[in-house]
């Protein structure tokens, strides 16, 4: 088989910035410590508000300068829907479904999950400057999917 | 092997001569029926095509903060179109047409008529799907959008018509494989005509990718949907949707990769440089395109973070096919502006023949896609993905590639196809002309605003003129999004223009043109390592091997499936 030379060059140009980009993203991982949603527990989707800890939704101050914040996502709130939290402070996200799927997307930030019925979703920020982030739903979740936002208030 | 030692002696170091293709000018002629039921599969893509406009318009209009759903009678929501918009987009235009197309590429490339019964069975299924979806979603109670995410629930008329959607795409490979298996038994030895290979090698590939849309519908959402599985898993849900829903972009765009390699170089004048490099792009689909879909699952609970950065190597994989094609096609495309007298670096471009709207069509297409590529690899990189996913960005990607690469291509391909189908002239050149452009600039402009209004968080498939919340950021890259999305509905109107005009109006032809069908400057080879890129079961195992590493310790992780999540009918 003959492959042009230009052909050979392209290809191996071409393949060589895919390695790159890959390296890139290695480092960003293991390096930068951006990391992806893991496996973070599964939880019975019918019994979501008499199962510690999403019996009780809210931001708790876990350590100094530690928040946790525990979410219900539901046809078509955030519970809860206001989160306020000083600035510099990192914050967990923990979030369920009891009945279809949603998303939450922390405008600016790269809190952007799928929250599952029956999975745990856990998420981790640090908001530095205070302002205001939405929190938008955002995967469709019926006739009211627009309806369903919140807010972090970073102060 | 005794074939080898039956045949008639030739000089193996000779190229092969594709009997019944490029070197028959007499061409094959399908018998009326086969060419009828061709044709009407292609318009049954086209009519669904449509259809969907009239929603993608009133979609692009919303993110303008301009609500115009009062205007369409018989819809009850927004996300009611959506899924009117999604389904016959994504699923029937793209099943319809690549059932039509290939079927003919494959009779053309191997002079023979296809099995009419198979035929029949894939464009009846087709319709019995339509018609089934049609009335699930019209009735409002399939508002579950394309992606149908379990425990959203719909009627089971959907379902079922969503699954013979898949049989009508497997009745087609049956046809196929059936095709090319005769044609091996009559010509033992002989390399695969290379366009019944591309043809034959799309198919495969999705047969093996819709084996999880299968499992997923038959085995779990009709039934659930007929009360007889009370609860759904919808983690295992999504996942088999995405084993499918990666693969299923390619399954779009394998068709438009026969148009560019095949016949485009034939139409601009030149020739397809390599046999085997296309071969082997067509096999780097068949292995790569599968073992990605968690992809589309990074910000999925529940899956381990090391299988989706598995999946994310593999998506980088999947690009390089597509590098190949790309300098693949532009070869042919400078070697034909050269013999029309191009010259100098760039000189071959104005040369090629812009006159001609098919040509122009898949240009704009292709140019089209190289920004539908490089917000694809953006997408695939893990942690760019974290700002983007779910966000107008995404529609704003593949309206570039599914939305343009293809749909585009497929309307260039039909300035050529209806004419042969029809044996009419087509009508209005100009008028396609100007199709191709309006829609091309009106994609860009659109994609411009989505992209834009992506990075800043603005969610996909979400009402926009009725949410109480619309940052600053959003309002400009709202205005590009619905004055491009105008310019997409113009462009796709004036298609119908000249679809409905060739069709009724145009000059009736004496014999049936032929399909524009590319010389190969290296052609196939009997001798060296050459032949394997033929052996069908080699790839189909590669294929598999690499679907069992990618899936199957989240297989096992997740058995048996957890049913315990109840329906919800939210609208």
């Amino acid at each position: 088989m003959k492959v042009h030379v230009y052909e050979k060059a392209f290809l191996s140009i071409g393949g060589g910035m895919l390695l790159v980009f890959l390296g890139a993203l290695a480092f960003a991982t293991l390096g930068a410590g951006i990391h992806l949603p893991d496996r973070a527990g599964s939880i019975d989707p019918q019994a979501v508000r008499t199962t510690p800890p999403f019996d009780d939704p809210g931001v708790r101050e876990i350590a100094p300068g530690k928040y946790e914040v525990v979410m219900v996502a539901q046809a078509w709130s955030f519970d809860p829907a206001e989160v306020r939290i000083p600035a510099g402070s990192e914050v967990t996200f923990r979030i369920t479904s009891p009945d279809v799927i949603h998303g939450i997307h922390v405008e600016h930030t790269t809190i952007n999950v799928m929250v599952v019925p029956g999975q745990i979703s856990e998420m981790r920020y640090t908001f530095r400057e205070p302002r205001e982030h939405l929190i938008i739903c955002h995967e469709y979740c019926g006739i009211g999917h627009h309806y369903m936002y919140g807010k972090v208030i970073v102060e | 092997m005794s074939t080898t030692v039956a045949r008639p002696a030739v000089d193996v170091a000779a190229p092969v001569v594709q009997r019944g293709v490029v070197d028959d000018p007499s061409g094959f002629e399908l018998s009326r029926e086969q060419t009828a039921l061709i044709r009407w599969n292609i318009y049954l893509g086209f009519a669904a095509v449509g259809v969907a406009m009239f929603h993608g318009l009133a979609q692009a209009l919303s993110y303008a903060g301009i609500n115009v759903l009062g205007w369409f009678p018989g819809l009850q929501t927004y996300y009611q179109g959506l899924t009117v918009h999604g389904v016959l987009n994504a699923l029937v235009f793209t099943f319809a047409f690549a059932n039509g197309f290939l079927s003919l590429t494959t009779a053309r490339a191997l002079s023979r008529p296809l099995n009419r019964w198979l035929l029949h069975g894939a464009f009846w299924s087709l319709v019995a799907g339509v018609v089934l979806l049609g009335y699930a979603i019209l009735s409002n109670q399939a508002s579950v959008l394309f992606t149908f995410y379990a425990p959203l629930q719909a009627h089971w008329t959907f379902y079922l018509g969503a699954a013979l959607l898949v049989v009508s795409t497997w009745l087609t490979a049956a046809n196929l494989f059936l095709a090319l298996g005769r044609w091996r038994r009559d010509n033992p030895g002989e390399r695969y005509p290379l366009m019944a290979f591309v043809s034959v090698a799309t198919y495969a590939m999705w047969v093996i990718a819709s084996i999880g849309l299968a499992v997923q519908v038959v085995g779990y959402l009709l039934p659930w949907s007929l009360g007889l599985i009370e609860g759904s898993d919808p983690l295992t849900m999504r996942t088999l949707f995405w084993y499918s829903g990666h693969p299923v972009v390619y399954f779009w765009l394998l068709p438009a990769y026969v148009s560019w390699y095949l016949m485009i170089p034939r139409q601009v004048g030149g020739k397809l440089l390599s046999d085997p490099l296309t071969r082997m792009v067509f096999i780097m689909f068949l292995l790569f395109s599968i073992p990605t879909g968690f992809h589309h699952q990074y910000t999925d609970p529940g899956i381990p973070a090391f299988m989706k950065a598995l999946h994310g190597v593999m998506t980088f994989a999947i690009f390089f096919p597509s590098l190949a094609t790309a300098f693949a096609i532009m070869a042919s495309l400078e070697m034909g502006g050269r013999a029309r007298g191009g010259r100098g670096l760039l000189g071959w471009i104005p040369k090629l023949p812009w006159g001609d709207p098919s040509v122009t069509a898949q240009i704009l297409a292709m140019l089209t896609f190289m920004v539908g590529g490089a917000t694809g690899l953006i997408n695939a990189s893990l942690s760019m993905n974290r700002v983007i996913h779910n966000t107008t960005w995404v529609p704003g990607h593949f309206h570039t590639t599914v939305g343009t690469a293809v749909a585009l291509t497929f309307m260039g391909i039909a300035y050529w196809l209806v004419p042969m189908l029809t044996k009419r002239e087509l009508f209005g050149r100009r008028i396609a002309l100007a199709q191709a452009w309006i829609y091309t600039v009106g994609v860009l402009i659109f994609a411009r605003g989505m992209s834009a209004a992506g990075l800043d968080g603005q969610p996909r498939r979400t009402f926009m003129a009725e949410a109480p919340y619309m940052p600053d950021a959003w309002l400009v890259p709202g205005y590009w999004t619905a004055v491009g999305g105008s310019l997409m509905a113009v462009g796709i109107t004036l298609f119908f223009v000249v679809l409905l005009g060739t069709i009724f109006f145009g000059r009736r032809l004496e014999k049936r043109p032929d399909m524009p069908i590319a010389e190969t400057v290296h052609p196939a080879s009997r001798k060296g390592w050459e032949p394997i890129l033929d052996r069908w079961p080699v790839w189909v195992a590669v294929a598999v091997i690499l679907i069992v590493i990618a899936y199957g310790p989240f297989v096992i992780s997740e058995m048996p499936p957890t049913l315990n999540t109840p329906p919800f009918r939210l609208f």
